[in-house]
């Protein structure tokens, strides 16, 4: 066959480029869960060298992104389904499922083992555990099958600073911990907000998300009552050594400004929320965007003011 | 006039094959740097060096067993 016989836009599975294969490894997710790791190494009372450091950043950032390649192998079916995820690599036929697992598990595996070897084997079963949670738990067991599918499947993607914490200390403490149950708190009200308006996506895949089950009213309780609880973790998290008067003022204003946005969700009903395009619901979900970076970015500063005015 | 008729299905499979390469390229170098740097965290080279492949008693500090 000549190659004046292909068509100019062959698809052929197995014939990815490296953007497609990028793709598989959400990058937008594996942000957040660098971030947050770098924070809990950063934070985390000991020096480790740089290069070692790196390394383990990178380890858990392989590691979240090879989750989310099992995530797609798992989830093409709904994923081909909803409009915001049918152009992913797998669903439209760039990459193969089943090349999909094999990255999946292959890079689960290569960063496990790496970090075990750079950091600490504790830190490198904490990796273990949180893709297995992610993919097992998470995609294949709960997603389908319940809507409290994100509450508990969000631990998943809470532990990353966990692990950069016991990569860098070895050990487990409290601040790492509060550090895991802001994520998670943080986790339902941020995709139920979002749930609110992409509702339909989630119905076509038939996804039990709390929105298609209970209805729009018993979500909307739910992202008040999980914005109440987050405020005595963020603020317990600022009573640890990792925190200080920055992180503090920062906590309480954007618990203020998240409460805020949260009851404008709680206090109205899905006509007036269509009746703005839901304004209020997108701008919950923003904010819990910048809730969760600026709470995270606020321990960043603490640790770096702790180095300078340590020195 | 040569024949060369370049499709996009070949830009891909070079952009993966140097994506690849890349990749290997950087696992070298971190499992090299990695071992640099624990081995200088021993703070004396020298000690590791006592137990490369056979044992160098030589190279083993005293306080070690080496006759060093």
């Amino acid at each position: 066959m000549s190659d004046a016989s292909l068509s100019p836009s062959l698809s052929v599975p197995g014939e990815a480029g490296m953007g497609d294969y990028w793709e598989l490894l959400k990058p937008r997710v594996m942000s957040l869960v660098v971030f947050t790791a770098l924070v809990g190494l950063v934070a985390a009372p000991v020096g480790v060298h740089p290069f070692v450091a790196f390394v383990s950043i990178l380890c858990i950032a392989v590691g979240g992104g090879a989750s989310g390649a099992l995530n797609m192998w798992w989830d093409a079916d709904i994923d081909s389904v909803m409009n915001r995820t049918k152009g992913r690599p797998v669903p439209s036929g760039r990459v193969a499922p089943e090349e999909a697992k094999a990255i999946g598990l292959a890079l689960s595996g290569f960063s496990v083992m790496l970090l075990g070897l750079a950091a600490n084997w504790l830190a490198a079963g904490l990796l273990a555990f949180t893709i297995f949670f992610y993919v097992v738990v998470y995609t294949v067991w709960l997603k389908r099958r319940t809507p409290q599918n994100i509450v508990i499947g969000g631990l998943a993607g809470a532990l990353p600073p966990l692990v950069g914490w016991v990569a860098a200390t070895g050990q487990f403490a409290w601040a790492p911990v509060l550090m895991v149950l802001l994520v998670f708190m943080w986790t339902p009200p941020h995709f139920w907000a979002l749930a609110l308006f992409v509702r339909g996506d989630y119905g076509l895949a038939r996804v039990p998300m709390l929105t298609e089950t209970h209805g729009d009213r018993v979500t909307r309780n739910h992202i008040l009552a999980y914005a109440v609880l987050l405020v005595p973790v963020s603020l317990a998290l600022g009573l640890t050594p990792v925190a200080g008067p920055v992180y503090l003022a920062a906590s309480v204003v954007l618990n203020l400004l998240f409460l805020g946005a949260c009851w404008q969700v709680w206090r109205r009903d899905r006509a007036a929320a269509e009746a703005d395009r839901f304004a209020a619901e997108k701008r919950a979900f923003k904010l819990s965007l910048l809730y969760l970076f600026l709470h995270f970015g606020a321990l960043l500063a603490e640790a770096g003011l702790g180095t300078i005015l340590g020195a | 006039m040569a024949i060369k008729v370049e499709h996009e299905l070949h830009g891909r499979r070079w952009g993966r094959n140097l994506g690849v390469g890349l990749l290997l390229g950087a696992v070298v170098a971190i499992v090299f740097g990695l071992t640099v740097v624990k081995i200088l965290a021993l703070g004396d080279a020298g000690r590791f060096q006592g137990y490369d492949h056979v044992v160098q008693p030589l190279a083993v500090p005293a306080g070690e067993g080496g006759g060093a």
